[in-house]
């Protein structure tokens, strides 16, 4: 079912070349924000066209592709670029994370540890961590130059003041190996943790913004905090209500109108393994 | 350590015809307060921000002697270098509060914000230092969690003044600091600068077109007009017994109350 008439992975050769580029550049400097020359992608700005280009560059025709929106293989989003891609390059695609060796995600990293050889893709829409806290882009230059960022302290010494702990539950700013502020797109505090000297790379991509940031493998990635308000990834205080996890991230979904909701884990993939995992041991 | 903390020599920047700064050379010394006064437009205000890094004269040097010693010219000192230096060894008290503050943070948070930028990541030893300056600059420490917006002109103005020097600065640029305020409200800022200057024994450089406060404040006066230093001596000395007749005309025309 491969479509003829494009070139392999939908972009030109050239376009990736430069893409490449703007990778190597980002992975030599982790964190920082590396412009490229966005494409034109077949899906509108918002559903991943950061995401899609870094994929298109990076992907060989040996690769398995996994897909995740909200950390399900099964959304529209996941479903629309695996599909994408298995059409206008011919990869494998997979649904399980320990089979694939890209994973391009979206607000989630996957539940299952990462291992060496694979590649986390990130759709971002805004890469500038600073931008609510300084709204002139020329500006926030300076301020990553000079690596100058107690302006994102203040933000989060002001919370602790007024909410009496640390308001972001989401895309909850990052230093990178102790040197660039970097925005983790808008994946839950909870995942943060799991990017500090993750084994896999890392690449982010803006495609409004048209910017990429990677973080190579094992680097160091702190998220800001102060020392008597430390770091706290927040999960839900539940079990998934179809394996049973006490530990995963968990979505809450509403069941009927009379206040009824159960929790269930957001990564489908590793829910689903669970689940299989608990039938064979019935079964045996 | 002997030398002035900051020395100008032979300062010239133009604006096309306009010349704002004509050849003006300055020594400020530890622990010294110089007032820079002069009618609008005399180039007494650009003079402070060539001094202080934010403009480049066209020639002439600005020489800062840091605390330890190292001499540093401040023309060509690089962006990073010009941050460190005035986010650690000086402060900057702006005319209007909305130029020194930020007015959507707490009180707390601007007092703290130059420590956090210095690199301290402790709250509760944060919010210590924001009270302990906030008594010291007579502000009710209830209002650490308030917004500057809910101040008054005097309060932001103090507010100002503490977010400047909770870092500990050896040198301060004011521009006119009581810009702006009603009289009772700028004698007791003044009685506060003066209190604060002797107690931490900086250096301040004070611009202001009202020669009571530069007369309450500083030790040495230099008059400017278009661009050039006319007289300069010490405070009582110039006020006394102005020399030049640009200063005569300055003194004489002060309304007394």
């Amino acid at each position: 079912m491969t479509e003829t008439g494009y070139n392999f992975a939908y972009l030109d050769e050239a376009t990736k070349r430069m893409i490449r580029r703007a990778i190597l550049k980002a992975v030599a400097i982790p964190g920082h924000q590396v412009p490229f020359g966005g494409r034109e992608m077949p899906l509108p700005y918002g559903w991943g066209t950061g995401g899609i280009q870094v994929t298109a560059s990076l992907i060989g025709r040996d690769d398995v592709l996994k897909v995740i929106d909200q950390g399900a293989d099964d959304t529209t989003n996941a479903v629309s670029i695996r599909r994408f891609f298995a059409r206008v390059a011919g990869v494998a695609t997979t649904e399980r994370t320990a089979a694939a060796t890209i994973i391009q995600t979206r607000h989630r990293i996957p539940e299952t540890p990462l291992r060496e050889g694979q590649i986390l893709v990130y759709q971002v829409p805004m890469p500038e961590p600073l931008f609510r806290l300084e709204p002139r882009v020329a500006e926030t230059r300076r301020l990553h130059a000079l690596a100058d960022y107690g302006l994102m302290q203040v933000k989060l010494y002001e919370d602790i003041a007024r909410l009496g702990h640390v308001g972001l539950s989401y895309n909850y700013p990052v230093m990178v190996n102790h040197r660039y502020l970097m925005s983790p797109s808008p994946i839950p505090a909870f995942d943060n943790p799991k990017m500090h000297r993750m084994p896999a790379l890392q690449v982010f991509g803006a495609g409004r913004e048209k910017r990429i940031y990677a973080v190579p493998p094992y680097t160091a990635v702190h998220s800001l905090d102060f020392e008597d308000h430390p770091f706290r990834p927040i999960r839900a205080d539940a079990r998934c209500a179809l394996c049973g996890s006490d530990a995963s991230y968990l979505d809450e979904v509403v069941t009927d109108d009379a206040g009824g909701r159960l929790f269930v884990c957001s990564d489908t993939d590793y829910c689903g393994e669970r689940q299989a995992r608990q039938r064979r041991g019935e079964a045996a | 350590m002997n030398g002035p903390i900051l020395a100008a020599r032979d300062l010239h920047l133009a604006f096309g015809g306009l010349r704002a700064l004509d050849g003006v050379s300055l020594d400020l010394w530890p622990g010294e307060v110089v007032a820079i006064v002069g009618e609008s437009g005399s180039g007494k205000s650009t003079l402070l921000r060539v001094l202080a890094g934010q403009l480049r004269p066209q020639s002439g040097q600005v020489t800062y002697r840091d605390a330890e010693g190292v001499a540093h010219a401040v023309q060509s000192l690089s962006d990073a270098a010009l941050r460190r230096l005035s986010r650690a060894e000086w402060g900057f008290v702006h005319q209007s509060p909305r130029d020194g503050l930020r007015l959507g943070v707490s009180a707390g948070g601007n007092i703290g914000e130059r420590l956090m930028a210095l690199g301290a990541r402790h709250y509760g030893r944060l919010r210590e230092t924001a009270e302990a300056w906030l008594r010291r600059v007579e502000i009710d420490p209830g209002r650490l969690d308030d917004l500057p917006r809910a101040f008054s002109g005097g309060m932001q103005q103090r507010l100002q003044i503490a977010r400047a020097l909770v870092t500990g600065p050896r040198l301060v640029f004011m521009d006119e600091p009581t810009g702006g305020l009603d009289v009772s409200v700028q004698a007791r800022l003044l009685d506060l600068i003066r209190a604060l200057v002797a107690e931490l024994d900086l250096a301040v450089l004070l611009v202001t077109h009202d020669i009571a406060a530069a007369r309450l404040l500083a030790h040495r006066i230099l008059v400017m007009r278009r661009g050039r230093v006319v007289e300069a001596g010490l405070a009582d000395r110039v006020l006394d017994d102005p020399q030049h007749e640009y200063t005569q005309l300055l003194v004489s025309s002060v309304i007394a109350a």
